[in-house]
């Protein structure tokens, strides 16, 4: 970094945000039919401090495929993406402060330490109030992938939990995750 | 597995904020962010390769009026005609080519085309408020606007927002991605506003304002402003 270049301040993107970001230019579906991987319908939901949800945020998911690739230059295995691929989604929370995405669960991805990540979706969030987008991520509840993740051991045992997305019995290949922002339940967010 | 699954990737990780570049989660005097913010300590990530990738490739293409908010209507929208350009950096100095850039804004009146907006001024037909482009392979961008209006909202007592223009931009990572405002030199509400004072540093806040420009500035037509913006950028010594 250089003295006369520090980065710009991140400001809130506040209560309109749809109309640059998610009114036409919205992306629910990462992962179009036909996609290598096991098919994930994902739902999530925003809430506050009192369980209130958020009506007016935004998620943004950047994820691997179902090799664990990134479609980005700097994954050197990026050739072998599948190029249909993009793995980036974002939506704009509804009035029950949920939005959805349909996608792929993501491979194992590498981990600077030789080790591998178990299978995530990487997540920023954006809101009214929020002067610095939020980000989590998303796990598979039941991963046996999860035990030896670098970044989940990173993370107080008795918390993991609030990085877990729940399978719904009810419904073969949905998921649930719920991010609270603050409280007694408050989901884990990492200083990147 | 396939052939180079063996193969590493190159892990720069990136350069952390600098102490008082950047507001805090919790501003007391912005009344939603308590509600709305972690009270426990973030867990500190050493990057991944999970981080520093991220969408560069654009989402889909860009209309021929994307960059240009005065012409995505039958006529021309009320309010005094802005040019926004810049470029956008990373930290290290280096151009951010290609990289998606969105705006949302005002109209001249202060009012949002949005439905939850109901502050009482008035519409126009002929405003959206919504742009986007890519910059160039010098990382130049150039937005055609109308000057937003102020507006008020409910955080205190007669608060007003100075007026200001949303800005998205992605660059290369999924943790150089920006959200901000851009204001105009010299606004009095400044002084008022517990989204930009938000900002500790006062060099940091600065860079949240354009720079009236003369050279950008097109006679008899439209008013120029810069406003350069700078992405986190990786650290040189990359390690595996």
């Amino acid at each position: 970094m250089t003295m006369e270049h520090v980065p710009t301040p991140s400001q809130t993107a506040g209560p309109y945000l749809h109309i640059g970001l998610t009114n036409t230019h919205s992306i629910t579906q990462i992962a179009a039919p036909g996609i290598l991987g096991e098919r994930v319908r994902l739902k999530c939901r925003v809430v506050d401090v009192e369980g209130a949800p958020l009506h007016d945020a935004m998620i943004e998911i950047w994820q691997a495929d179902a090799n664990g690739h990134y479609n980005h230059p700097d994954d050197v295995r990026a050739s072998e993406t599948d190029s249909r691929f993009y793995g980036f989604g974002r939506a704009a929370t509804d009035e029950s402060g949920a939005c959805e995405f349909e996608t792929i669960r993501p491979g194992n991805v590498p981990a600077p330490d030789n080790s591998s990540q178990a299978p995530h979706l990487n997540v920023a969030i954006f809101a009214r109030g929020i002067l610095l987008q939020l980000h989590t991520r998303i796990y598979f509840a039941g991963d046996p992938a999860n035990d030896s993740d670098p970044v989940l051991a990173l993370v107080p045992a008795d918390r993991r939990d609030t990085l877990m997305a729940r399978a719904d019995p009810k419904h073969p290949g949905s998921w649930w995750f719920d991010i609270h922002l603050r409280g007694d339940q408050e989901t884990v967010f990492f200083d990147v | 597995m396939s052939k180079v699954a063996n193969e590493r990737s190159v892990i720069h990780p990136y350069h952390r904020h600098p102490a008082g570049s950047q507001p805090p989660r919790v501003y007391e005097q912005y009344r939603s962010t308590p509600p709305r913010n972690p009270s426990k300590p973030l867990i500190f990530l050493p990057h991944t390769l999970s981080e520093i990738t991220g969408p560069v490739y654009g989402h889909d293409p860009i209309g021929e009026t994307d960059n240009d908010l005065t012409r995505q209507h039958a006529t021309a929208p009320l309010g005094e005609r802005i040019i926004v350009t810049g470029r956008v950096l990373d930290d290290n100095g280096r151009p951010v080519p290609n990289t998606l850039i969105e705006i949302w804004q005002a109209n001249a009146a202060g009012r949002y085309q949005h439905h939850r907006d109901q502050h009482p001024a008035p519409l126009d037909p002929n405003f959206s408020g919504a742009g986007r482009t890519l910059t160039d392979e010098n990382g130049n961008y150039r937005f055609i606007s109308i000057k937003p209006g102020a507006y008020p909202w409910f955080n205190h007592y007669n608060a007003w927002r100075p007026a200001h223009i949303h800005f998205s931009v992605f660059g290369r990572a999924f943790l150089s991605r920006l959200i901000t405002q851009m204001y105009f030199p010299g606004d009095p509400l400044f002084a008022h506003d517990p989204v930009y004072q938000s900002v500790p540093d006062e060099k940091a806040r600065q860079r949240m304002i354009a720079k009236f420009d003369l050279e950008t500035t097109q006679p008899q037509w439209a008013l120029g402003f810069r406003f350069d913006i700078v992405l986190r950028g990786p650290d040189a010594t990359p390690f595996e």
